[in-house]
């Protein structure tokens, strides 16, 4: 039976992790190699990297990184952030990322995951999408609408009808991240998670919001979603992949127990 | 040296990574003589059946597999690698290497796990197997172990000697076949973390010879 994915997230700036504090031993904090090694050895079923380096000559940096992380750890990984183009997509698959994700790109220009799809595979392709609770109305009858920037702008897009649409192009995962939940520890958005994924035939990863166990429990149960993201939750080492793992494998949650 | 058979079809890289870490001499190649001369061969890939084929023979490894296979030499089928080896695919319609008697099957509509949550295709993620037979490449693998799958299509023997290991998605398909000297499986033991490293270890100790 497939297991449920524990998925944590790095978030990458000109080649150093930008969060993650009080790590032990001989795990360089700054370091996204040594953090990826780190999760690996935990537990984690797979990484996601994202690559918040504002300036683009700088994007060789990441591309080193990926090539380092590949060398080190054997689980699946993917690099999002700053994917414009397929030669974009293709530089990180090269290097040794299993996946890519693309999100504003991908909403401005929805070719983008038709053309990385028909490329790499649709495997490879991961729409990341961000969404934000909005009155319902006949341009956003699912009451969540697509935003990019960081939530700053609405894109006057259904989320429901773009997870559909994305499908339809040939992503392979979607990567659900809610503006509203993220960063506040509270617990994952839970009507629109089940609501896609329950309607998409892909994999639906939940991000934003993980505070405790419960909160993934609930998002991987009722929530309906085939992974959860976590950042906070681990980096700030509230919990250990292992420890999450472990209460959902005793509350009857598929998870991956042996690593 | 071991030969990882190069026909555009992805992931190599992961491949020679993972053997490089356990210490194995690899080498990518679509070089007819290099791959016959290799003391064991894997054969991975990713994409589509037809796609995969057509560029197997425009590259024109398609017969140093089959003489390797003769040979007796170890092959190591992976995922794509581990479909192509049967006769013919559903995907595509795509008559295939035929190594090993059988067709590879998408799976079908409306499966769902025993809890009733319908089962998504592609079969995307971490899942376990469990042994029909005994192999020295899987030898030490307990149910507990779990490997990364990501496939719409499985291997279906004609023979069930042949099938070594089955996993549960809805149903319970195929994962690791194998027979004589070739030992193919779905998922991908080079992004299964220690229990896919230890199944590409096992692979490099393993004489080709297996008592059926």
């Amino acid at each position: 039976m497939l297991s449920k994915r524990i998925i944590p997230c790095l978030d990458v700036r000109d080649g150093k992790t930008t969060k993650g504090i009080r790590f032990k031993e001989n795990v360089d904090i700054g370091d996204p190699v040594d953090m990826a090694r780190f999760y690996y050895e935990q537990g984690a079923d797979e990484i996601v990297f994202y690559d918040i380096t504002a300036s683009s000559d700088r994007r060789d940096i990441m591309i080193d990184v990926v090539r380092r992380v590949a060398e080190e750890i054997f689980i699946p990984f993917s690099v999002g952030g700053g994917i414009r183009t397929i030669e974009d997509m293709r530089a990180v698959l090269l290097a040794g990322a299993e996946k890519v994700s693309v999100n504003s790109a991908a909403v401005l220009n929805p070719g983008l995951i038709s053309e990385g799809a028909r490329a790499f595979g649709n495997q490879c392709i991961v729409l990341g999408m961000d969404v934000k609770q909005v009155e319902v109305s006949s341009q956003i009858p699912s009451g969540y609408e697509v935003v990019i920037d960081g939530g700053r702008t609405y894109m006057g897009m259904d989320a429901l009808q773009w997870a559909k649409e994305a499908e339809a192009l040939g992503a392979g995962e979607i990567c659900l991240n809610s503006i509203d939940t993220d960063g506040t520890q509270k617990g994952y958005e839970m009507t629109i998670t089940p609501l896609i994924s329950g309607s998409v035939g892909i994999p639906v990863i939940a991000s934003g919001g993980a505070g405790n166990i419960d909160h993934i429990y609930d998002v991987l149960t009722q929530g309906k979603a085939d992974a959860a993201l976590v950042a906070s939750i681990v980096h700030y080492e509230t919990y250990g992949i292992a420890n999450i793992k472990e209460e959902l494998d005793r509350r009857g949650v598929k998870v991956r127990m042996k690593w | 040296m071991i030969a990882i058979i190069d026909y555009k079809a992805g992931n190599l890289k992961s491949v020679e990574r993972a053997l490089k870490k356990l210490g194995f001499p690899c080498r990518i190649t679509r070089n007819k003589n290099e791959i016959l001369e290799a003391e064991r061969v894997v054969f991975p890939g990713v994409g589509a059946a037809g796609k995969a084929m057509e560029d197997l023979v425009e590259i024109g490894v398609d017969g140093a597999i089959r003489e390797v296979f003769r040979s007796g030499k170890p092959i190591l089928g992976i995922c794509l690698g581990a479909q192509v080896v049967l006769g013919w695919s559903e995907e595509n319609e795509t008559k295939c290497l035929g190594l090993i008697q059988g067709r590879v099957v998408r799976f079908p509509e409306g499966i769902a796990s025993p809890g009733g949550e319908p089962c998504k295709i592609p079969h995307m993620g971490w899942n376990g197997i469990a042994l029909k037979r005994t192999h020295p490449v899987v030898e030490g693998i307990t149910p507990a172990d779990e490997f990364y799958f990501v496939h719409s299509y499985y291997p279906l023997p004609e023979e069930k000697e042949r099938i070594i290991a089955v996993t549960e998605y809805g149903m319970e398909f195929p994962s690791v076949i194998g027979f004589r000297n070739l030992i193919a499986m779905q998922f991908h033991p080079e992004k299964s973390g220690t229990a896919g490293l230890r199944i590409l270890r096992n692979f490099c100790a393993w004489d080709g010879r297996h008592a059926e």
